[in-house]
Order: structure tokens, then C-alpha cells, then sequence
């Protein structure tokens, strides 16, 4: 059974070689081998998890070396495979959401000359995703974190013909980088401090580190995960990357690479339960990023747009919950599975009405689409539901949980979170809404566009739509699965440990402020867009909504903050470089040749001048040896 | 007299040879004043080899001699071929060796 | 020649000896001065020569006497002479200006070289050389059997390895004078042909001095008229410009000749005008006027075909 660990990443990246270095004659048949493949590392995972199933709850961890990589004296490094019950949750959602996005890209890509590239790169992201997840070490888990991060560029990039499209591309990748140093840091800091990176002596050997240690690999740690799952401050790739194809934005954006980040600060939960101010630093980031997000999330008309602040919020809430030690894994876990079907099914419902709109974005120029793409409208509707937390479906159960906890941090703190965490849904609600009715609600508003073309709305084909009602039923059910009889909560705690708070609120009172905020949001977006016709182009707006606009002025933070001062320092060196390096190298090379000028002139290239010299040199020299002899 | 007034004599025409070398500039005659100063050195050797009652420095001489025969040959087989092309025997004339 | 050579160390030689080493010496230097202060190559070599000989004496005063024989016949003899020779191909008259043209190289040289002198007298001063061994016992059995016995014992390897040189360098001049010939050379029937062809000295070329009363190949015969022809001078000695004219005197020694007879025959001189007008434009080597005085007479000018 072992073996079969190792399959589950082969297997993808067979389909990734075969589809890169196949060529043109797998041009026609590419995207089902690619669909097969992900759809065949889904099946493993199937087996492996009712194998698991059939075991005790704490013998379920299952070890597979697969060969020796790196070992250099006291270095070991094994490419080695660690399935347990998170590991398993992580493949699941990851061949499970992937097998249904390659399936929706078929239909999707249809009309891509690239499409069989486009489904090697999704079976290279699938095989670095699920190497990042059954990493036994840090250093296997940074190759898979560089490998999604590659697969993202390539993925974002896909379009490159855009410009756009290359420099959005770019830029995920460059702010990327700078959370993989983080990582880079700390595994070098756990190798100088527990003298291995392996995930079991690490983090069992956790408690006797000195706590400065702790708190500085939490840090770096938490850098890395900020950059991969664009929390503030390194957020600022993800709005851009919406530039990719849109599967892309479901699978790789939404539900399964941006939570590397929530899996890299779960799995290393031992660190941070024993470093309490690198903990109040992850939830400090988490909370400020799930308001960021949603307020982004508020002001935007591309609807992609609008759902990748949403993610960001909803990331926020992993974060947070993270943060928050034992009390919170459990619940960010599960808000990130919810949250992979939910989200997922929402960038493909958002896929399926740009696909029907002549890839038009704005949702100004949407409206009433309910009546033309009913399946869409129901799926989306479902994860708008699951995704608000409407009471039943799968964002209620895990969210709740989240808020919950939030509050039982205690103290102040505890309320501000607690208040955070309210304020958020609340917010979410009013944005979710607003995408809801701008879409499939109110008068239609598109047009002809400048060549002519009017958009005749229709229903995706069934290879799109099948996918989205999967997602849907997911959507809906899954948070509810979850926590018949703590269903969740008993599979991962083996692994990551749970603790109860005691909250100063009682649960039923945490569900009734989240369902009060929830009405709140939504019937302030209703009055703002349901009441009245909403105009074509968007208002002028508040200062705070035009911030927002401009993603609340993150590039502009960075180009002040990073980009000037480097660009004044660069400018600053490549004066020195002129004018102080330069002058050096010229004057010594100036005067070389001022000097060689003067010495050519001793070679006359008359041999009785050299006979001269050579007659002088023989005469010093027997000086110097009656010299040498009278001394 | 001692007969180390030859060794002066021999340092003296030695001179001589080298000043002429530098001065002249007749390759033919230039020849000429190496082979005085070559000379000179045989003078040298015959009195060393006076000196200490042995004759290496005599055969030092001979071997000096043959040498500069060889070198004579062919440093006249190399004068007449430069003069057969440049109408020349100056070494002055001979200063393309340099910018 | 060596009285103090007999004794095991002597300190000081026979008077003789001194007398001929500073009366030799004297000769030895004022040679070797000669050698590289005369203008001409010829001179210069007459003068190493001298030296050369000096230097064999005082090989035979010091013992050496196998070198001293050897100086005489292979120095002066042969490698002097091989100088002579090649002085006589590239021009035995040509006297080289003494004038220096390299700026400072005679201060230079001259500071050198006092320099180098003193400095290599010093080390020889400095040497304190007070006795000295003689060659008595080295040469007991003869200078020549001792010196065989060295080269063909001691020195066997350096003897073959000079053997080796002396005909790598004999090969060497050979190649270094050897000129390839680019193309057959024409014979003697070829050329006569090629004469007749263009019809210009169809005979063969006038010899020096046929018609004149010298007979050096350096020097033009005279035409009829009196005025030389380069026609007859060898054309390589016409090329250098070595062609020695002596048309002037040899028509004022024909003038004064004439007078001579005429005064002796006591006749009145009229038949030696014309060839005293040649004498007077003759005068001078330049062509101009040779022409001029030519054209009195009714010969063809010879140095026109001679340009």
C-alpha cells in the first residue's frame, strides 16, 4: 500500500512529460490523457483513503522512502512520502477539485490551439502540489512549493500573447520569490537548530528549542506562507493572476495552491504552539487580511476580480484560525476544503458566464443572466449560499466554527478578533450579494461591442456544467458531512491536535451574531443594487471605494515603499560605477598607456641601441658582483 | 711582470670590441669587433690556464674558436643575403622592429 | 719564451717577456683601435688581422702553443680571409661615414664602455693574483699531446657536439646563400636568337678597353672619338655605379703624348684638334657632356644604347 504514495504524484507527472515533450501528434488526444491521468491519481487517492479508513485512528500514518536524495555526511535529505489523515484530506481536495477542472477545461479550452500544453502544465501543477503535501521533510516540501510556484507563473503567463497576462505572470512569480526566501530561511534555521528537517523529530523535538529560535522559523515560515497564499503584505499577486485561464483561477487560485500556505502553518503547528509571538503574528496577519480581502472584494466589477479578494478574505479566516494553535487547525482544515469546493465552483461559474459573454468581465455589463444560463445560475447561486454561510451548507459549518473560535482566544484580543472575524462575514455578504445581483439579477446591460458582436448568452456544454454541479453539491453538503457527530474534528485531530477554548460567548450566540451580520450585508447590497437599476459604467465612488479599486493601494504601497527606493539605489550605484569604478579602471588603464607611450619610444628597433643596453646591463652586473663580493 | 697584464690587455681589447660593436654600423665591420672581443676572452683563457698549470683553459680556447668559425660562416652567409636584397650593410638600415 | 714557466710557481716572468708584451701589447691595442675607428671595412680587417697575430704571439708566451699555431693559420688565415672576401663582394671601396646618427648612442657607448672597463680591470685588480703554477708540468709531455688528451678524454663530448655545429653551420650558409632558380636558364643559342630578334648588338658587347690603352673590366673602352662606352663595362659594375672614368686622363696622357712626338718630330701640331676638343668636353664624367662633344664626330652615341 506503501507504494502507492509515490504513484500519486508519478502518475501526474508522467502526464506532464508526456504532454510537454509529446508534441504536436498528441495535439488531439492531450486533453484526455491529462484528464485521465489527474482522474487516475484521484482513484489512488480513493484507495489509499478507504485503506486508511479500514485502520485505527492512530495507526493510520503511513511512510514511504522512495530513494536517498541528498546524502552528504550529516546532511540527509530522502525523497520520502508521509501520508496521514491531513496529508490524505489535502490529496483528496487536490485530485478530487483537479479532475473536475480538468474535466471543465476540456469544454473551457476548447478553442486554445495550446490546449495540450495548457493540460501538461495543470498535470505538472497536480504532481508539485501533491509532492508538497506528501513531503516527509521540508526540503521535498520546498521542491513541491517551488513546483506549484513554477506552475502558477507558467499558468497565470498562459495567455502570453497579453501583456498583461506575462506581466501579471512575472509578478506573481517575483513576489512569490520573496516568501520562498522566507521558507529557504527557515529550513536553514531548523537545520542549524535540530540538525535535520524531517517533519517527525522536528516537530517533536519542537518544545526544547530556545523560543527565540522558534519565533524566528515562525516567522519566516509565516513569510512563506504569505506569499504563497497572498496574505498582507505580499498579496499583491493574486488580483493580477486572475489573468490566467479561469479553470486555472479555480484550481490553483482558489482552491488548492493558495492554501499551501494554511497546510505549511498547520503541519508545522508544534513550531508555533511553542512560539506565542510568532502565533500573534499569523493571526494578526490573518485578521488583517480577511478584512483586506473582502473590502478589495467590494469594490471590484471584474467579477474574477471580486472573487479573488473573496479569496483572499476567506484565506484570511484559514490564517486566522491557524493562528489560533490547537483550538483553530481543526476548523481552518475544514474551512479550506469547504472553501475549495465552494470557491471552485464559483470561478466556474464565473468561467461558464465570461465563456458565454465573449469573455467579458465587467459585471456592469452583465445582468439578468438567470434566464439564459439556469444550471449556472443554480451552481453559483448554491456556492454564493455555502460561501455567505447560509445557514446548512458547507461555509455555515466551517466559518461558524472559525468566528467561534476566534472569540474563545480570550481578553481583549479575543473580541477583537471575534469582532474581526463578525465584521468580515458581515462584508462578505454585502460583496457576495453584489456579485450575485450584478450577474443573474436586475435588467441585462451588455451591448454590442465596438466590432459589432452582441453577446448571445447560452448554457455552457455539459463538460463545463458537470464539473459545476459536482462543486455545487459539494458546496452544499460538505460542511454538513463534516460535522455530523465531529466527523472532521476526530479524523485530523490525531494529527493536529485540538483543544476546546472556553468562549465567553456561547456557540448558539456566535451563530446568531453571523446570521444577524449576514442579513445586515445582504440587505445592504440589496438596496444598493436590487432596489435600483445599476448604471454601465461605475460611479465616481467614496475615497475608500476608489482605494479599494486600486486594490487599496497595495502596488501603489509597494511602488513608493520598494519599487523607488530601489530604483534610486540602483541609479546611486550605477553613478559610483561611472563615475568613481569607472574612473579608476580608465585612469589606471589611462595612465598605463600615457606611460607604455613614452616607454615605445625606447624601442627604436635599432639593434645597436639594444647592444647599448644590453653592454650597460652587463657592466651594472659585474658590478653588483664585485659588490656583493666586497660585502 | 706578472701575467696578469695579459688579463688586463685581454679586458682592455675586450672593451674596445664592445664599444666598436656599439659604434659601427658596417654589419661587416661589427662582425669584426665580436671577433676581437671573442679573442680577447681566448687571451683570457690562455692565461688562466697559464695560471693555475693546467690546460682546460687551453682547450676552453679551442672550442671558442671553432664556435666563433661556425658563427663567422654564417653570420657572413646572413650579411651577404641582406645585402643582396637591400643594396645594404648597414644595421641601422635593418630597423623595422619597431612602431 | 717561458723561463718562469719551468719553476712549480713563479712570481714574476723573464724581462724578455715583459718587453715583448708591452711593445706587442702597444701594438695589439693600437690595432684593435684601428679595427673600429677606420672607415673602411678593408682597412679595419688589415688592422684585426695584425691583432690577431699580436694575440698568436702571446699564445706561444703563455704555453700555448698548439693555439698559437692554430690562431695563425685558422684565424688569421682562413676566418680573416673569408672576411677580405666577402668585403671584396659587397664593395671593397665603399667607405662607411663615421658620422653617428643614433642621438646619445656615442655618449652612451662611451660611458658604457669606460664603465665596463674599469669595472672589469677593478675585478682583476681585486683578484690579487701574487703566484702563479706554469704550464712546465701540463706540457712535459708536449702541448699538443696534452691538450689530445684532454678533448679525446674529457672534453670527447663537447669535441663531437662542435663537430655537429661547424656542419650544421657549413649547411647553413649553403642555404642561407643559395638562390632558387624560378625558371630554366635560357642558353646560349636561345639568346644569340633572342639578340637577332630585336636587333640590337647582334655582335657580342665590346670589351673594356679595346679601344683604349687600359685594360682593368672596371674601366670603359673609348670609342673612335674618344668618348667612353658604359657598353663595355660589366653591367653589375654598371648598376653600383663603379665605374671608374679615366677617359680625361687617358686623353690628356694621348694629348700630351702627341705633343710629345710632334715636338720631337718638330712638326707643326694640327692633326691633334679634334681630339684635343674631345679632351676638353671629356673632361668631365657627366654624360652631357660627353654627348655634346661627341657630336663633333660622326659616330653614334654608344651611351645611348648603353641607357
Amino acid at each position: 500500500m506503501e507504494n502507492l504514495i509515490g504513484l500519486l504524484v508519478a502518475v501526474p507527472l508522467l502526464g506532464a512529460a508526456l504532454l510537454l515533450c509529446g508534441g504536436r501528434r498528441l495535439d488531439g488526444k492531450g486533453h484526455y490523457i491529462g484528464t485521465v491521468l489527474a482522474a487516475g491519481s484521484f482513484a489512488i487517492g480513493a484507495v489509499l483513503f478507504a485503506d486508511m479508513l479500514g485502520r485505527g485512528e492512530h495507526d493510520r500514518a503511513m511512510h514511504s522512502k522512495v530513494f536517498s536524495w541528498i546524502p552528504v555526511g550529516g546532511f540527509r535529505a530522502d525523497v520520502a512520502f508521509q501520508l496521514d489523515q491531513l496529508s490524505m484530506t489535502f490529496v483528496l481536495l487536490i485530485t478530487g477539485v483537479g479532475t473536475l477542472i480538468h474535466i471543465y477545461s476540456i469544454g473551457y479550452m476548447e478553442h486554445d490551439e495550446r490546449r495540450r500544453r495548457f493540460f501538461g502544465y495543470l498535470n505538472l501543477f497536480l504532481a508539485a502540489m501533491l509532492l508538497l503535501v506528501l513531503a516527509d521533510n521540508y526540503l521535498l516540501l520546498y521542491v513541491g512549493w517551488e513546483g506549484v510556484g513554477l506552475a502558477s507563473y507558467l499558468l497565470i503567463g498562459f495567455w502570453q500573447h497579453k501583456p498583461s497576462a506575462a506581466t501579471a505572470a512575472k509578478k506573481a512569480f517575483i513576489v512569490n520569490r520573496v516568501g520562498d526566501v522566507g521558507l529557504s530561511i527557515a529550513i536553514m534555521l531548523m537545520f542549524t537548530t535540530f540538525g535535520t528537517f524531517t517533519f517527525a523529530p522536528v516537530l517533536t523535538n519542537a518544545d526544547h528549542a530556545s523560543e527565540g529560535k522558534l519565533t524566528a522559523i515562525g516567522l519566516m515560515l509565516l513569510l512563506a506562507a504569505c506569499g504563497k497564499s497572498a496574505q498582507v503584505p505580499l498579496q499583491s499577486w493574486l488580483g493580477d493572476a486572475m489573468e490566467g485561464p479561469t479553470p486555472v483561477s479555480a484550481l490553483i487560485h482558489a482552491a488548492t495552491m493558495v492554501t499551501a500556505g494554511v497546510y505549511l502553518i498547520t503541519r508545522s503547528g508544534a513550531i508555533f504552539n511553542a512560539a506565542p509571538d510568532a502565533q500573534a503574528a499569523v493571526v494578526a496577519v490573518g485578521a488583517v487580511t480577511l478584512l483586506f480581502g473582502a473590502i478589495v472584494g467590494c469594490a471590484k466589477d471584474d467579477i474574477k476580480k471580486a472573487l479573488a479578494g473573496s479569496t483572499m478574505s476567506q484565506i484570511g479566516y484559514m490564517i486566522l484560525a491557524a493562528g489560533l494553535g490547537p483550538i483553530g487547525y481543526v476548523f481552518a482544515i475544514m474551512h479550506l476544503v469547504t472553501h475549495g469546493f465552494f470557491k471552485a465552483g464559483l470561478f466556474l461559474g464565473a468561467g461558464s458566464v465570461m465563456h458565454a459573454m465573449n469573455d467579458e468581465v465587467d459585471m456592469r455589463k452583465y445582468g439578468g443572466l438567470r434566464k439564459y444560463m439556469p444550471v449556472t445560475f443554480i451552481t453559483f447561486g448554491l456556492g454564493y449560499l455555502a460561501i455567505i454561510g447560509f445557514p446548512g451548507l458547507s461555509g455555515f459549518w466551517s466559518k461558524d466554527k472559525i468566528i467561534e473560535a476566534a472569540f474563545a482566544k480570550g481578553g481583549t484580543e479575543g473580541w477583537i478578533l471575534g469582532g474581526a472575524a463578525l465584521l468580515g462575514a458581515a462584508i462578505t455578504a454585502y460583496y457576495m450579494t453584489r456579485v450575485m445581483l450584478l450577474t443573474f439579477f436586475g435588467e441585462k446591460r451588455w451591448a454590442p461591442d465596438e466590432k459589432g458582436h452582441e453577446p448571445h448568452p447560452h448554457e455552457s456544454p455539459s463538460s463545463m456544467t458537470i464539473p459545476m454541479i459536482v462543486l455545487a453539491v459539494g458546496s452544499v453538503f460538505a460542511g454538513g458531512l463534516f460535522s455530523v457527530n465531529d466527523a472532521f474534528l476526530k479524523w485530523l485531530e490525531p494529527v493536529t491536535g485540538h483543544s476546546h477554548g472556553d468562549s465567553p460567548l456561547s456557540a448558539a450566540a456566535v451563530t446568531a451574531g453571523t446570521m444577524v451580520v449576514l442579513v445586515i450585508g445582504v440587505a445592504l447590497a440589496w438596496a444598493q443594487y436590487g432596489r435600483r437599476p445599476v448604471p454601465r459604467t461605475a460611479p465616481r465612488g467614496s475615497l475608500l471605494t476608489r482605494a479599494a479599486r486600486r486594490d487599496l493601494l497595495q502596488d501603489d504601497f509597494n511602488h513608493v515603499a520598494l519599487v523607488k527606493p530601489g530604483q534610486y539605489l540602483t541609479r546611486g550605484l550605477v553613478y559610483v560605477d561611472h563615475k568613481l569604478v569607472d574612473g579608476v579602471v580608465n585612469g589606471t588603464a589611462a595612465s598605463v598607456g600615457g606611460l607604455s607611450g613614452r616607454l615605445r619610444k625606447l624601442q627604436n628597433g635599432y639593434a645597436r641601441t639594444y647592444a647599448v643596453s644590453m653592454f650597460g646591463g652587463t657592466a651594472v652586473l659585474i658590478a653588483a658582483t664585485l659588490l656583493m663580493r666586497a660585502v | 711582470m706578472n701575467p696578469v697584464n695579459y688579463l688586463y690587455l685581454a679586458a682592455l681589447l675586450f672593451t674596445i670590441g664592445a664599444a666598436g660593436v656599439v659604434i659601427r654600423r658596417n654589419a661587416i665591420v661589427l662582425f669584426m669587433c665580436v671577433e676581437l672581443m671573442l679573442n680577447a676572452c681566448n687571451l683570457a683563457f690562455v692565461t688562466f690556464s697559464r695560471l693555475h698549470g693546467n690546460l682546460d683553459g687551453q682547450i676552453i680556447a679551442f672550442f671558442t674558436m671553432v664556435v666563433a668559425a661556425a658563427e663567422v660562416v654564417v653570420g657572413l652567409a646572413i650579411i651577404v643575403t641582406v645585402f643582396r636584397s637591400r643594396h645594404s650593410a648597414s644595421v641601422d638600415d635593418a630597423s623595422l622592429m619597431k612602431l | 719564451m717561458s723561463g718562469g714557466a719551468l719553476a712549480a710557481a713563479a712570481s714574476t716572468t723573464s724581462t724578455g717577456e715583459a718587453l715583448q708584451f708591452w711593445v706587442l701589447g702597444t701594438v695589439a691595442v693600437i690595432g684593435a683601435l684601428c679595427t673600429i675607428l677606420m672607415r673602411k671595412a678593408v682597412h679595419s680587417a688589415l688592422c684585426l688581422a695584425g691583432t690577431m697575430i699580436v694575440l698568436a704571439v702571446f699564445y706561444l708566451a703563455n704555453g700555448a702553443y698548439f693555439l698559437g699555431v692554430v690562431q695563425i693559420v685558422v684565424y688569421t688565415g682562413a676566418i680573416m680571409m673569408l672576411f677580405l672576401f666577402v668585403v671584396m663582394l659587397v664593395g671593397v671601396t665603399a667607405a662607411d661615414s663615421l658620422k653617428e646618427t643614433l642621438k646619445g648612442q656615442r655618449w652612451l657607448a662611451a660611458l658604457c664602455g669606460l664603465g665596463f672597463g674599469i669595472l672589469l680591470c677593478a675585478g682583476i685588480g681585486n683578484a690579487s693574483i701574487k703566484t702563479w703554477n706554469g704550464l712546465g708540468q701540463a706540457n712535459s709531455g708536449g702541448n699538443v699531446e696534452g691538450l689530445a688528451s684532454l678533448i679525446f678524454t674529457k672534453y670527447v663530448f663537447a669535441f663531437e657536439i662542435t663537430g655537429a655545429l661547424l656542419i650544421t653551420a657549413a649547411v647553413g650558409a649553403m642555404v642561407l646563400t643559395h638562390r632558387e632558380r624560378t625558371e630554366r636558364a635560357r642558353t646560349q643559342r636561345e639568346q644569340s636568337e633572342a639578340r637577332v630578334r630585336t636587333g640590337r648588338n647582334v655582335p657580342p658587347l665590346p670589351a673594356p678597353g679595346v679601344y683604349a690603352r687600359h685594360n682593368a673590366v672596371d674601366i670603359p673602352g673609348l670609342l673612335p672619338d674618344g668618348t667612353p662606352s658604359d657598353l663595355t663595362v660589366n653591367a653589375t659594375l654598371r648598376g653600383r655605379g663603379q665605374i671608374r672614368d679615366v677617359s680625361s686622363e687617358a686623353l690628356a696622357e694621348l694629348a700630351a703624348l702627341e705633343q710629345r712626338s710632334q715636338r720631337w718630330l718638330g712638326r707643326k701640331s694640327e692633326t691633334g684638334k679634334p681630339s684635343g676638343g674631345a679632351g676638353e668636353s671629356g673632361t668631365s664624367e657627366n654624360g652631357e657632356n660627353g654627348e655634346n662633344g661627341a657630336n663633333a664626330g660622326s659616330a653614334p652615341n654608344p651611351r645611348g644604347v648603353a641607357k
